[in-house]
């Protein structure tokens, strides 16, 4: 019966997300059509990739921390990629930081990301770990970074400033091509190995003494996972900006869809709803409405909300 | 078979365990027992790997703990533990059917769906299988608890406290049912048991720890005296034999 149902979802969440994608390829077109529809096209398929990755990233995480109300960007590497931007401009100049090689930028957030991820997740490994320490690490990393680059930003000229600022924020509007192609291929190989780990995943979410009386290798498979979790959050914030909330939006939503833990049925749940509201949302926003906002600040808007009520209510089943 | 040979162990600055050594031949029910804080549990996470292991060696069916891939151990022994928290939001009956996953690895066969029919309605919670798990009451979940290990269908099977929230009627089916599978089935079966009196009744033999060491390993009848009580708890407690099982009167 659960069964059925998570298929009737996913499904359900299959056409959203196809019909989400062909208003945002279609609606409002005008101009040269072609050229228009290959700009749409790119865009549309970062937003795809990034929702993907925030998705399985965020179930992924929750799992092997045991906790639902965790996402990994909230560990601070929102807070990273802002200080290397401003790092970047205070060094470059605006000129400089405009005409940097994409890649190259790219392949670095992604190595440094990865890095202060592992730097965090991985004394999970000694334990069970003390989630609340942990916790805090984080956030106490990405208050120092927080206050590091507004310590970058007031040496900053008024001109650089404007720069650095909105590269602190999440934009679906600029992507290079070059780089989708990289991110894409990265986010599909994740994707493919928490697939493969579903099962294993769905062992892991019992916790780490059922799981090792199950036969799970709980050293390796959580390093394995938590480097995973890392990679696909790197690139997503690497690829469009630090997304905070959006993961935790759509796994919670998804999980009540489709009534159950179970990772076949969560991870590409998730994953589907996040293009929904990505894909959805960026239509709606900037050709139904002509920009009238920017999606991710109502992303961040809706999903802090949601992160809130969570809270609210575990604290009340207490 | 279960080898334990020298094995040592510390939690921080505090020793737990002081050069255990037992052998546990195949088929059979051992209680361990012994007061609060003698390194029963320990005992019990380290044979079924679940504490790194500090000095000595174990081996169980002559496989070492430390050393053997975890799939291959899972399919051989079960531990039960003494917490019964589960961290997901569970049904029962998905709950018993991961004592399956290290032989199908997440797909069930129809073998492994009639082991999980079996186990839930051996320990009685047939009538709960499609509850969740976090709405049960401790002895619900305990029992939910013994039949996801027993649905592991293994040669050795580990129970920290299996009695724990369990009703005196319950308590007394799940021995049965221990004593049953040890006899049909040859299976090892290692308890910590805090109700001695169980353990008189049921085990083939009793093995005591206090402070960490070994201090009483025998049958039932032999050691449950007044004497070897009193070395184990403290306090010699009053022993009475009925229809020629000892029965420990620790309540007056």
């Amino acid at each position: 019966m659960a069964e059925r149902r998570a298929l009737w979802v996913c499904g359900g969440l299959a056409l959203l997300a196809l019909a989400a994608a062909a208003a945002f390829l279609a609606l409002n077109i005008r101009g040269n059509v072609w050229f228009a529809l290959e700009l749409r096209a790119t865009r549309l398929a970062a937003l795809v990739v990034v929702g993907v990755a925030v998705a399985v990233s965020t179930v992924v995480f929750q799992t092997v921390t045991g906790n639902r109300i965790l996402t990994p960007t909230i560990m601070g590497l929102d807070a990273l990629y802002a200080l290397i931007q401003s790092l970047l401009v205070l060094t470059l100049g605006a000129l400089g930081y405009a005409g940097l090689d994409p890649r190259l930028k790219f392949i670095g957030e992604t190595a440094l990301l990865s890095a202060l991820a592992l730097a965090l997740f991985l004394p999970m490994l000694r334990a069970r770990l003390d989630m609340t320490l942990m916790l805090l690490a984080g956030v106490v990393t990405g208050l120092l970074l927080r206050s590091l680059q507004a310590l970058v930003e007031r040496v900053l000229d008024p001109n650089d400033f404007a720069v650095a600022s909105a590269a602190g924020f999440a934009s679906f509007n600029l992507v290079h091509p070059e780089l989708l192609a990289v991110g894409g291929l990265v986010t599909a190989a994740g994707c493919a190995l928490a697939w493969r780990a579903r099962h294993a995943l769905d062992v892991a979410a019992l916790g780490a003494d059922p799981a090792v009386s199950l036969g799970i290798d709980w050293r390796r498979l959580v390093a394995g996972l938590l480097m995973l979790v890392a990679v696909l959050v790197a690139v997503s914030t690497a690829l469009v900006g630090p997304v905070v909330f959006l993961g935790l939006l759509v796994v919670a939503l998804a999980e009540r869809l489709v009534g159950t833990r179970r990772h076949s049925a969560l991870l590409p749940a998730a994953a589907l709803l996040a293009v929904v509201v990505l894909v959805g949302g960026q239509a709606l926003l900037q050709h139904g409405l002509g920009g009238a906002s920017v999606l991710a600040v109502v992303v961040e808007f809706v999903g802090g909300l949601v992160f809130l009520t969570l809270l609210i209510a575990e604290s009340r089943r207490r | 078979m279960i080898l334990v040979e020298n094995v040592s162990h510390a939690h921080g600055p505090n020793r737990v365990l002081h050069d255990v050594s037992l052998a546990i031949p195949r088929g059979g029910v051992t209680a361990l027992i012994g007061p609060n804080g003698a390194g029963k549990s320990t005992l019990l996470s380290l044979i079924g790997r679940l504490l790194p292991l500090q000095a000595g060696r174990i081996h169980v069916d002559g496989l070492p703990v430390d050393a053997t891939p975890g799939r291959e151990l899972a399919k051989r022994l079960a531990i039960l533990r003494q917490d019964g928290a589960v961290a997901s939001r569970l049904r029962v009956r998905e709950l018993v059917g991961f004592g399956r996953f290290p032989h199908s690895r997440g797909r069930l066969t129809a073998e492994d769906r009639a082991h999980v029919e079996r186990a839930l309605a051996a320990f009685d919670v047939m009538g709960l299988a499609d509850r969740f798990v976090d709405t049960l009451s401790g002895g619900q979940r305990q029992r939910a608890l013994i039949a996801m290990a027993f649905a592991q269908d293994t040669p050795v099977l580990l129970l920290d406290e299996p009695l724990n929230n369990l009703d005196m009627l319950h308590a007394r089916e799940l021995m049965r049912r221990l004593r049953a599978s040890a006899d049909a089935e040859a299976k090892t079966i290692v308890a910590v048991l805090h109700d001695i009196n169980h353990a008189a009744a049921y085990a083939d033999r009793i093995i005591a720890l206090r402070e960490g060491r070994v201090v009483a390993d025998g049958a039932p009848c032999d050691l449950l005296t007044p004497e070897t009580l009193s070395v184990v708890f403290g306090q010699p407690l009053r022993v009475e034999r009925i229809d020629g099982t000892p029965v420990v009167l620790h309540h007056l």
